[in-house]
């Protein structure tokens, strides 16, 4: 799959979206996840050892419609009825209609707990192997339920969760201190890299290490710009 | 019924390995022993009900059976979208057992009640709702929930009833009479039955209101007339016995919490009392509608 083959699916879908910009923000680093990272298989959508891939920002799904599409989850002809009446692909993605979604989102701040519950889950049964990422935009981070989620999950070494934050300047109040160090004063790894740089965004999603949770902050083009 | 749960959930930790709680502080010290033996499946997640209700979520879906528990209003209140989207919208359930039901906690103050957990509960579909009346009730209510992966609240409250009916999902009568159905959920069944000595009444006594057994219902409305006593807001269950009696005449009292915020301390029998649900009030309100 090359990054050629989603882009032409991605341009079918803009028609009504109405979260365009949110969709391309995360276009490159979905891509990286889905072509090089992630250990799913669209015939084997259930496989309990598979790689856990969440939308928690679920606005703007596009681009994770096309990339699903690109890897077979579903057929590229549900690309053409964004949001009909009879289409299983809405604005925000549901996971009891769309193959290879694993959460139903939409309303911000719900994914990274679920990923931890997730990751905790897979512990609970031995599974080991599965990670767990979860994808977050920088505006997102602003619901406090997300803190939660990261202050529990550094305190607690989850070290098969991933987060990625798509930072593309969107949150009212911003990030004093830099994204990042939201994550790192409750131990988690981190790091900041190009969200348009392919090999960049590989790069940090290898520096995770055993015993901390980790982030890898995307930054993109500003929001509007 | 506090004790009852701890002793039943820690047992079906050791029996079950699909069994996982999630806690928010409330109740750690009791599950510490298991929670040494089984650290995968019994955490606390600190005080941070939001991510308590995420992370059950999260565990269903890997196809563990979570059960989240803390104070009625912090698990149900608070957490309500997680309750939402979190579980029944991502196609998973969990069990939810709270404590401080109503007025439990009357000496904390209104932070720390939440007479409206059964109607926020009802507003989602496809929940069970359990409001034992006994502590003898929990242990089968509980361990009935664990086996399948649907959603149910199991409300745990201080105030009981002189006897335990394991048998009580449906509407069970215990007193018969001519005159009106009055339906008891859960511990309204004592003051219930204080209430209506001597008056030409059915009792008839649950401590699943949901799903409510409007078969039940409807075989025992015969004289029309039907008096709801329910611990939680007044009229939780009012539409659902509308619904079940929409073909026929019918009177419906619907008694319960009022809609009020009292900024009162005291006893749960004070506030019994300010709500019209001690015997003398119910008898009152009864007499009158009779």
């Amino acid at each position: 799959m090359a990054v050629i083959e989603v882009e032409p699916l991605l341009t079918r879908l803009t028609g009504d979206e109405k979260h365009a910009p949110s969709a391309y923000s995360t276009l490159d680093v979905l891509w990286v996840l889905y072509d090089r990272v992630l250990r799913v298989d669209p015939d084997r959508p259930d496989d309990p050892d598979r790689d856990r891939f969440l939308l928690s920002k679920g606005h703007g799904p596009a681009a994770y419609y096309a990339v699903l599409a690109a890897r077979g989850f579903f057929p590229p002809d549900w690309l053409d009825d964004l949001a009909g009446a009879d289409s299983p692909l809405g604005h925000h993605p549901d996971r009891l209609r769309v193959p290879g979604v694993e959460i139903s989102s939409g309303s911000l701040g719900h994914g990274l707990g679920l990923g931890v519950g997730t990751a905790l889950g897979l512990r609970a049964q031995g599974r080991l192997a599965p990670r767990v990422y979860v994808l977050l935009g920088d505006a997102e981070l602003d619901e406090g339920s997300n803190h939660e989620a990261i202050a529990y999950a550094g305190a607690t070494g989850l070290d098969t969760v991933t987060a990625l934050v798509i930072d593309n300047q969107s949150a009212s109040h911003g990030w004093p201190g830099g994204i990042a160090s939201r994550f790192t004063v409750h131990g988690w790894t981190a790091v900041t890299v190009d969200g348009r740089d392919h090999d960049a965004i590989a790069a940090g999603l290898a520096q995770a290490r055993e015993g901390a949770p980790h982030v890898v902050v995307a930054r993109v083009e500003q929001k509007g710009i | 019924m506090r004790e009852a749960f701890v002793d039943t959930m820690s047992r079906l930790i050791e029996e079950d390995p699909r069994t996982a709680l999630v806690l928010a502080d409330i109740s750690a010290a009791a599950f510490e022993p298991v929670a040494l033996k089984h650290p995968d499946r019994v955490r606390n997640v600190g005080i941070r009900e939001q991510l308590m209700i995420g992370v059950a979520g999260g565990l269903a879906l890997t196809g563990l059976r979570p059960v989240a528990h803390s104070y009625a209003t912090f698990l149900i209140d608070r957490a309500y979208e997680q309750i939402k989207l979190d579980l029944a919208h991502q196609g998973v359930g969990a069990v939810l057992v709270s404590v401080g039901a109503s007025y439990d906690g009357s000496t904390a103050g209104y932070t720390h009640m939440s007479p409206m957990d059964v109607q926020l509960i009802d507003t989602l579909p496809g929940w069970t709702v359990h409001v034992p009346g006994h502590s003898g009730e929990v242990a089968p209510l509980l361990a009935a929930a664990m086996p399948h992966d649907d959603p149910v609240y199991l409300r745990l409250s201080t105030q009981v009833n002189d006897i335990a009916y394991a048998d009580a999902h449906l509407l069970r009568p215990v007193r018969h009479g001519s005159r009106a159905l009055v339906v008891a959920v859960g511990p309204m069944l004592a003051p219930v039955l204080e209430a209506t000595r001597g008056l030409d009444v059915t009792v008839a006594y649950t401590h699943t209101p949901r799903p409510f057994d409007t078969t039940g219902l409807r075989a025992l409305a015969g004289s029309g007339n039907v008096a709801l006593v329910e611990p939680y807001l007044a009229g939780t269950s009012a539409h659902v016995v509308s619904e079940a009696l929409s073909d026929r005449a019918h009177r419906l009292l619907s008694l319960g919490v009022g809609r009020v915020d009292l900024h009162a301390y005291g006893t749960p029998a004070d506030h019994a009392r300010r709500h019209g649900l001690d015997p003398t009030g119910l008898r009152a309100a009864l007499t009158t509608w009779l």
